[in-house]
């Protein structure tokens, strides 16, 4: 595979319509599992439709090249949202959204490793990703390919030690192909972020650590798009977004309310929540 | 073993290009040969193996075959859920080399001690477990490591321990035990770096007019039970010797084959370290001798077990 350089314009009105459908679709999932981290899910909505709509290099029907632009769902609970991409990109048929933690199917609530396609790691343990991710940019540069890695991390994952060792050994290693973005809507489990663990300066953390760190709209999504198929940016430095975001962004009652980081809509819940994303008039 | 195994490591890096050297920020000097002509594929990950295990099996995802090294509880403990989670579920092909395994490093305290890492990593699924006994199972264990398409562990002792073979065993293959020394009564199963105290030993039971085999019994996982069935038939005793703690090691792995085959037991004895911590100073002969695992004092043992 070549990689194509992308120097379109992100089409954002598009792109929102389908973070809107992808969102649309999680909730679904989320009612007919009974499922948790729903808003989780519906936080980092734009990122995944930023990456698989507009800047990664990948092809669904070849999801092992190995040129491929990999994407890390390191904050692995959302994996509702990467399922459902990932459907709608093709990489399986969209009914088997509909085995979504359903006994004997291959969709767990955190993406299971070597089972479904596209599904470059597993995660779900916080604080994976990105070290998984700077072995595969630097066998990258090992190979001399080109490929790039984005890894996406929640705000709360940043508590854990490992994302630092790995943010520390990916500036040693310049490794430019890596970029991190932070879903960051300010809430972890049971509490706010910040007042768990001090994250905040978080954009500075990033900065401080030798990354090119840079704060967004999580939810301007053409920004995200053109940030992210920026990379590498030039800097010479691996590239962080800190993207602020709203838990459970696009359901009115579902917004920043951390209830819904663990419950599932109801029947008549799904179809308010659709509505509002302007999916049914 | 350690130089061996950085001997050997250069070896492998020149002859496959897949080979990736990652260090825990130790080895001064060690790796100077593979890092000067293969720079690009060298790593000090510095002091970070969480970090560093989940890069090698980021790698391995992608085609390379890594090499993570420090010394043992760094590259065990330390970073077990990368170990389990990365590399093991993801069935990528970490080769993880520990150095000062057991009480290799005694004197450092029991921070440094790694009598428990054959316990925790026997138990990850996917995961092969290799004791090499002296510097030439350590290449042997190397080059069959980088035949497997999974995690290997190489549990390695420290520099200048006696050699026992004289060059890579012909016949060495992983989960295959290899027969030291022959003898009739009884049956020494020794892993990793106490292969010479358990020659030692069989060389004391001579003297008592008791005959030993001595089987290095290098692969802790999968078990060798072709040399188990044949161990637990014949001989009217059976040891297990390591340099590891009794709960999960050697001792423990053959103990729940013993049970789940049903085998009328032989005389059945058990060498490894107890369930505590060796908070004394002192060198590791001083500890083997204060927990009882020099050559001399398992002939005791066995020979009053059998009287």
């Amino acid at each position: 595979m070549n990689i194509t350089v992308r120097s379109v314009t992100p089409d954002a009105t598009a792109l929102k319509l389908q973070a809107a459908k992808l969102r649309g679709r999680v909730i679904e999932m989320s009612h007919a599992a009974q499922a948790a981290h729903l808003a989780s899910a519906l936080s980092c909505c734009d990122v995944v439709t930023a990456a698989y709509w507009h800047v990664l290099n990948v092809d669904p029907q070849n999801p092992k090249d190995p040129d491929r632009d990999r994407f890390i769902l390191s904050k692995g609970h959302a994996a509702a949202a990467l399922y459902a991409a990932l459907a709608f990109k093709g990489y399986y048929p969209l009914d088997v959204l509909e085995t979504y933690c359903q006994d004997g199917g291959k969709l767990a609530e955190h993406p299971p490793a070597n089972l479904l396609p596209g599904v470059e790691a597993a995660t779900g343990s916080l604080g994976h990703g990105l070290p998984i991710g700077c072995g595969m940019a630097l066998s990258g540069r090992i190979k001399g390919q080109k490929f790039r890695v984005f890894a996406l991390l929640s705000d709360g994952e940043n508590n854990e030690g490992s994302v630092w060792e790995a943010a520390m050994f990916a500036a040693a290693q310049k490794l430019e192909n890596v970029c991190v973005i932070v879903d960051y809507n300010k809430w972890q489990a049971t509490a706010r972020s910040n007042e768990t663990l001090m994250l905040a300066p978080l954009r500075d953390k990033w900065a401080a650590f030798g990354w090119d760190a840079v704060e967004t709209d999580g939810h301007d999504i053409g920004k995200l798009a053109e940030l992210m198929q920026n990379v590498p940016n030039g800097s010479g430095k691996p590239v962080a977004i800190i993207a602020h975001t709203v838990k459970g962004k696009g359901v009115s009652f579902m917004e920043d309310d951390n209830n819904w980081h663990y419950r599932a809509p109801t029947a008549e819940e799904v179809k308010t929540a659709h509505r509002e994303l302007g999916l049914v008039s | 073993m350690r130089n061996a195994f950085a001997d050997e490591l250069t070896k492998l890096g020149n002859e496959d290009s897949r080979v990736v050297m990652l260090s825990g920020d130790i080895g001064n000097r060690l790796f100077d040969k593979f890092r000067g002509a293969h720079p690009s594929r060298f790593f000090n990950c510095g002091v970070a193996e969480q970090n560093m295990m989940g890069v090698a099996s980021g790698m391995a995802m992608s085609g390379l075959r890594p090499v993570v090294y420090t010394i043992t509880p760094f590259v065990t403990t330390r970073c077990l859920e990368q170990i389990r989670t990365d590399a093991c579920y993801h069935e990528a092909p970490v080769m993880i080399v520990a150095v000062g395994a057991g009480l290799a490093y005694a004197g450092l305290g029991p921070t440094h001690h790694a009598c428990e890492d054959i316990s925790l990593l026997r138990s990850l699924p996917n995961m092969i477990v290799v004791a090499p006994g002296d510097a030439w199972e350590v290449r042997g264990a190397m080059r069959a490591a980088l035949k497997q398409d999974k995690p290997v562990y190489i549990r390695m002792g420290k520099k200048g321990e006696p050699v026992v073979h004289k060059g890579v065993p012909a016949d060495f293959a992983l989960g295959k035990a290899l027969k030291v020394e022959d003898g009739n009564d009884v049956c020494l199963l020794s892993t990793g770096n106490m292969l010479p105290e358990a020659i030692e030993a069989a060389h004391r039971l001579k003297e008592k007019n008791i005959s030993a085999r001595v089987m290095s019994f290098h692969t802790v996982k999968p078990l060798d039970t072709a040399c188990l069935e044949e161990a637990f038939s014949r001989f009217k005793l059976v040891a297990t010797i390591e340099e590891h703690s009794l709960i999960g090691g050697l001792g423990s792995a053959v103990s729940e084959w013993v049970i789940d085959r049903a085998v009328k037991p032989s005389l059945f004895l058990r060498f490894g370290t107890p369930d505590a911590f060796f908070k004394m100073s002192g060198e590791q002969e001083f500890a083997r001798e204060q927990l009882g695992l020099t050559g001399h004092q398992m002939a005791e043992k066995i020979e009053h077990t059998l009287a």
